[in-house]
């Protein structure tokens, strides 16, 4: 079958163009060995079924990063094959740094097509390219675009079958760039654009700061409304009222021996504390984490293709810089306050493992999930506003002081930003439906084996005892050095497959404000809720996991005994 | 006609690229962006406390964290 790559600097509209070649069919993967996600689709020409590659953005073939790595390993992988053309999507109104990845791409000998996408953009902008000429002097085909009208996209698939393996420009690489845009570029007099403007606000401190914060504060309450409400209204009701239910009828017509019954719908019918591997096992992934996730995801691909996240990340960098991250961990720090499991997906933007530990093990403990908050907030405040305080305010230097230290052990400096700010760009929905869909199909895929694999493993521990054994073992010596009474190990234990539900269900346990206190802390410290604990040891590696595990286990546990001997009994 | 690094330009300044210091793997990734000698650069924007600085040369805008662009010389006229 014959095979097309796509490939382009990044932002120059080249997943916009892939769309409008591929259909609906589309799927995304991770290039093997690394994090770097590429997305394949397929399209016809002349009747014949072709594949479209997205190769991730690269500025040059000679690379500096690993999403130009497997760009070049793609792109020698393919040259092997046959019947391979590569199309070179181009930002018009860059035409001269886009030149450079051309000129290599020109001189690998594959046949080349080139899309000048754009090129409204580059008009409004006043830069005239004659692209005819362009096409004698390269020697292969050039097709003006504006991927997100669709403009031009049906003469470039016309096209694809007139690639040619283009001239070998031998000259030094300045000179021959210099010289094609000399030929073929004019650029005369332009007016400031609003898009500059927007810029020009939201990358200056001054008003992109606060503007910055609005915007997190957005996301983050769109969010938690939209989630919860999309719980709470559409997917509990649909899960208790009839998936539940329907289960149940089946099970009980069904002679199953009470063993399996037992670790199908769990002690009792009750998704939350029953342990079901056909009840809590659906429930974590679809009704809780699910709705956050959609409505997240929706907002990260809005931001992201508007180009926002560059200037988030630019504005930020001075204070994360600081932490021992890059500004781009902002993103998923600001999630973790909303829930854990999108935050951690959100990782994804990170390109180094040191900077994902820290990230993790900052975002995992800066703050609890919004639920908990809530949940803390509700207990603790008739005390006494200061009280609030201290739960929060301890939790968020400890998050510092730990990802500082993070910082120290894992060896490497934090590197310097140096990213390109792409104009700001106008979304196109259906193409944000797309990517939200991908993304969620990609976290339903991965997550939801193993957190049905996790309620099981569970459920086999509790009836077998384990955990009634640890409880009594480790628990009654852990409550003694938190001061915490022998009624809240079943909390703790419930905590790890929901999080908020833990500690509502310290309020009927009649604990004393510093119990409280304590168990807050240790609530929000002591492991990740289950959910959390699978997607993290996707993203990190189960080996790093364990590790930021630990260091929540072991910080959760000194200061929460540090204060059982500094607070007062109240 | 002054030299200095972009550091020292003020907000909506301009300037010619006529030094580059740094290894060849930093050049390397300027160029990729079109940011080489004898470019006119723009400083677009300063972060607060030692942040990153904004630039655009081209149509291209950059943000790049101070100790790089305290290896960027300029030319302003």
């Amino acid at each position: 079958m014959k095979k097309i790559l796509l490939m382009g600097n990044p932002n120059v509209g080249k997943s916009v163009i892939f769309s409008r070649l591929t259909g609906t069919y589309v799927i995304t993967s991770n290039y093997p060995g690394t994090t770097v996600e590429f997305t394949k689709g397929y399209t016809e020409i002349n009747g014949e079924k072709v594949e479209v590659i997205d190769v991730p953005g690269a500025y040059t073939l000679e690379p500096t990063n690993t999403a130009e790595e497997v760009a070049v390993k793609m792109l020698e992988e393919a040259s092997r094959e046959k019947d391979c053309t590569i199309i070179q999507v181009i930002d018009a109104t860059n035409l001269e740094r886009n030149l450079i990845l051309t000129l290599q791409l020109l001189s690998r000998n594959l046949p080349l097509l080139i899309a000048l996408n754009l090129w409204d953009e580059a008009k409004h902008l006043g830069i005239q390219i004659d692209f005819q000429k362009l096409e004698a002097i390269l020697g292969v085909p050039v097709v003006p675009t504006v991927a997100i009208t669709g403009e031009g996209i049906k003469e470039l698939k016309e096209k694809i079958p007139e690639a040619k393996k283009g001239k070998c420009l031998m000259g030094e690489k300045w000179q021959e760039i210099g010289r094609i845009i000399d030929e073929v570029q004019k650029v005369s007099h332009r007016h400031h654009t609003f898009s500059e403007k927007l810029n020009d606000l939201t990358i200056r401190p001054a008003t992109g700061l606060p503007l910055a914060l609005i915007i997190l504060y957005l996301v983050f309450l769109f969010v938690r409304l939209g989630g919860e409400s999309l719980t709470t209204y559409l997917l509990d009701p649909i899960f208790n009222k009839l998936y539940l239910p329907f289960l149940a009828r089946i099970i009980n017509q069904s002679s199953l021996p009470k063993f399996l019954v037992r670790i199908l719908l769990g002690e009792k019918m009750e998704p939350l504390s029953g342990l079901g591997l056909l009840t809590t096992g659906p429930y974590i992934p679809f009704v809780i984490v699910f709705p956050y996730l959609f409505v997240f995801y929706l907002l990260l691909s809005l931001l992201e293709d508007i180009g926002y996240l560059p200037r988030l990340a630019t504005l930020l960098d001075t204070f994360f810089h600081r932490l021992g991250v890059h500004g781009y961990s902002s993103v998923p720090i600001i999630l973790g306050f909303g829930c854990k499991v999108p935050a951690l997906l959100a990782t994804r933007l990170l390109e180094r493992k040191r900077e994902k530990i820290i990230t993790t093990a900052l975002l995992m403990m800066m703050a609890p999930c919004l639920p908990q908050s809530a949940m803390i907030v509700s207990l603790i405040a008739p005390h006494g506003t200061k009280y609030l305080f201290l739960v929060f305010g301890l939790l968020f230097f400890l998050s510092l002081i730990v990802s500082f230290l993070l910082s120290k052990i894992f060896r490497g400096e934090t590197l310097e930003l140096f990213l390109e700010i792409p104009p700001y760009r106008r979304p196109v929905f259906s193409l944000l439906w797309q990517k939200t869909w991908l993304r969620l199909k990609g976290f339903l895929k991965e997550a939801v084996p193993l957190i049905l694999g996790g309620v099981f493993l569970i459920s086999i521990l509790e009836i077998s005892g384990v955990i009634d054994l640890i409880g009594k073992f480790l628990g009654k010596p852990l409550l003694y050095l938190l001061g915490l009474p022998e009624r809240t190990i079943g909390v703790i234990t419930t905590g790890f497959l929901r999080k908020d539900v833990s500690i509502a269900l310290l309020a009927p346990l009649n604990l004393t404000l510093k119990q409280l206190v304590i168990a807050s802390i240790f609530l929000t410290l002591y492991l990740p809720c289950l959910s959390t604990f699978f997607v993290m040891g996707k993203e990190l590696g189960w080996e790093n996991l364990l590790k930021v595990a630990a260091i929540q286990l072991l910080s959760g546990l000194s200061v929460c005994f540090i204060l059982n001997q500094v607070l007062s009994g109240t | 006609m002054r030299r200095i690094d972009l550091t020292q330009m003020k907000e909506n300044e301009k300037g010619i690229i006529v030094e580059l210091l740094g290894g060849c793997g930093f050049l390397r990734r300027l160029e990729v962006l079109g940011i080489r000698k004898g470019k006119e650069v723009k400083k677009i924007s300063k972060q607060v406390l030692g942040g990153p600085v904004i630039i655009q040369v081209g149509n291209t805008q950059v943000a790049l964290g101070c100790g790089m662009a305290r290896k960027i010389i300029v030319e302003i006229k």
